[in-house]
């Protein structure tokens, strides 16, 4: 994973090294110098924070929230940001930023704000650390030398966990939109029925088969209609998951009946080596709703008795 | 471990409470079979909804278990495969063709009934 | 549990093992339900071939991660006779078969990703991978 972060960096040109763990300080000067240059982050921590708040707001960002959010979210950042220079423990900073993104994000703040306002406060520090040591050059560049790959790790961190963070969200919505594009219906009693309509990938398919075999089981349904006269094509793989459904189904007590197979798709499963005759197949959904209730023992009996008694 | 086998009116219902191993397995196969002798039964209940995951093995000794009873004039049905079971037994091509299934002890119940009285002369 | 764990094979009762420890694993890992079974039925029939046709082997079942994915990983290893012919083993009579053969085109089936080397010198070892969703 680090080696792939490290990629990562040097495609974008930054030139640092992974962000997993920051290496410990090689030499005694560095490890105080660095407790020097958190001393005095500290000591100013008000100052400093007050003034990177301002250019957050004069740089037009994190509009999403209100100052009173924005001044608390950056007194977190700043606080954090000084801990992981002091201790160099990347992880909690990393816990910090997944936190932080999964707050953010449904609030609309997007990944150049985050990025900016961590390089903001990069620069804010960085120009403190000028101010305080102008007179000594040398000790300057020396607390530079500590204090800029710390900083960009840090930078580093923050961004990376947020855009991870969005792309699990991204997988999670995915994942509700498939499911809830397929309802299975269920209309009478012990019958479901479940129609496909549109695109099926092989992911899709999987999903809807989880689906279907769950609703079996809590609706301890008899009888399933599958009808897919909404789909255009299929391929040999979602072919056979069909098929799977129809053979996991019936592991679960049920009977499955295809409705609205297409010349194409029975030649697709009929390839596959599906034997149709074997499959439970009618023209249309209507023609299956029939077949399933007589299958399940509804009796639709003419005007003059009603009675329609499942067995 | 030993799966208890329960006898109701005509029936034999085993109803496995853990993971079984490989050899608990098949001791439930050949008792069952040898209990469909002794008491004449029509039919028999394998009820394996604690199990978590069933794999050739399983299949395979299930369908034994059905071939045998069979032969000595009872029905076999297994009920309560679990959703996620049923899912991993058709990726692998467990089908268990040739057995019959439901979905719980009370749907066996109905099928088994309604198939033994299909035939109510059986020697 | 550690992020690995490696099971020998020897015996039925390993294969129980085995594919107690992978669920184990992807449970921990906080796999959906579903995915913990479909690893473990894998599992546990790598580790029944193991036996059939080698006698002895191992499984080694290990957290595994890319970027911010994680997933497991199952390498059944085994130094037996190897597969005579893999792409025949690897044909697909999709669901076909009653649980014969070797049903490796059945565990491609069921991860996300799948590699076999086998010959009859090194003997056989298949890896298989599972993402979390």
């Amino acid at each position: 994973m680090g080696d792939q972060r490290a990629k990562r960096n040097e495609d974008k040109g930054q030139g640092v090294s992974p962000a997993r763990e920051m290496p410990p300080p090689d030499d005694v000067s560095t490890v105080s110098l660095l407790r020097e240059l958190v001393a005095h982050l500290r000591k100013n921590r008000t100052q400093l924070r007050e003034e990177w708040a301002r250019r957050i707001t004069a740089a037009k960002l994190l509009g999403a929230m209100t100052s009173e959010e924005m001044f608390a979210e950056a007194t977190s950042v700043y606080d954090n940001y000084v801990e992981v220079l002091e201790t160099g423990a990347v992880e909690a900073l990393q816990a910090y930023a997944r936190d932080l993104s999964e707050r953010i994000i449904p609030r609309g703040v997007e990944t150049d704000e985050v990025v900016g306002i961590v390089l903001l406060l990069r620069d804010v520090l960085a120009r403190s650390l000028f101010a305080k040591y102008q007179t000594d050059f040398q000790l300057l560049n020396r607390i530079l030398d500590a204090y800029e790959p710390a900083a960009n790790r840090i930078a580093n961190t923050v961004a990376v966990g947020f855009v991870q963070e969005r792309e699990r969200i991204i997988r999670q919505q995915q994942e509700a939109i498939r499911e809830l594009s397929t309802p299975v219906l269920q209309v009478r009693e012990r019958l479901l029925i479940l129609p496909i309509i549109g695109v099926i990938d092989s992911q899709r398919a999987r999903q809807l088969t989880e689906q279907l075999l769950r609703g079996i089981r809590t609706n301890r349904a008899k009888v399933v209609v599958i009808d897919i006269t909404g789909v255009a094509a299929m391929d040999a793989t979602v072919a056979n998951h069909l098929v799977q459904t129809v053979e996991a189904s019936r592991l679960l007590g049920a009977t499955v009946i295809v409705t609205g197979l297409s010349p194409e798709i029975a030649q697709t499963l009929v390839t596959i080596g599906v034997d149709l005759g074997k499959m439970n197949t009618v023209g249309d959904l209507q023609g299956g709703i029939e077949e399933a209730e007589r299958l399940l023992g509804y009796k639709v009996a003419p005007f003059s008795e009603i009675s329609q008694q499942p067995i | 471990m030993e799966v208890p086998i329960l006898k109701q009116g005509l029936y034999l219902i085993a109803s496995i409470q853990a993971a079984l191993s490989d050899l608990d397995l098949v001791h439930l196969r050949d008792a069952l079979a040898e209990k469909v002798g002794k008491f004449r039964a029509r039919g028999v209940i394998v009820d394996v909804t604690v199990l978590d995951v069933m794999d050739s093995f399983a299949s395979r000794t299930l369908r034994d278990l059905a071939h045998m009873t069979r032969l000595r004039g009872a029905e076999t049905v297994i009920v309560g495969i679990q959703p996620e079971v049923a899912f991993a037994m058709v990726q692998l091509g467990l089908t268990l063709e040739g057995v019959d299934t439901a979905l719980d002890l009370e749907e066996g119940l109905a099928f088994l009934d309604k198939k033994t009285k299909r035939h109510p002369s059986r020697g | 549990m550690a992020n690995e764990a490696v099971v020998t094979i020897n015996t039925d009762a390993d294969v129980v093992a085995a594919r107690q420890k992978g669920r184990e694993l992807a449970t921990e890992l906080g796999f959906v339900s579903t995915d913990s079974t479909l690893l473990a039925t894998a599992i546990s029939e790598l580790a029944r071939n193991i036996i059939r046709y080698a006698k002895h082997g191992e499984i080694l079942i290990a957290l595994v991660q890319s970027g911010d994915r994680v997933g497991i990983t199952v390498v059944a290893r085994d130094k037996g006779p190897g597969i005579a012919n893999i792409s025949l083993a690897m044909q697909d009579g999709f669901s076909t078969s009653g649980g014969l053969g070797l049903g490796l085109p059945g565990v491609k089936r069921l991860m996300d990703e799948f590699h076999l080397v086998s010959d009859a010198n090194t003997g056989t070892t298949v890896t298989i991978k599972k993402w979390k969703r």
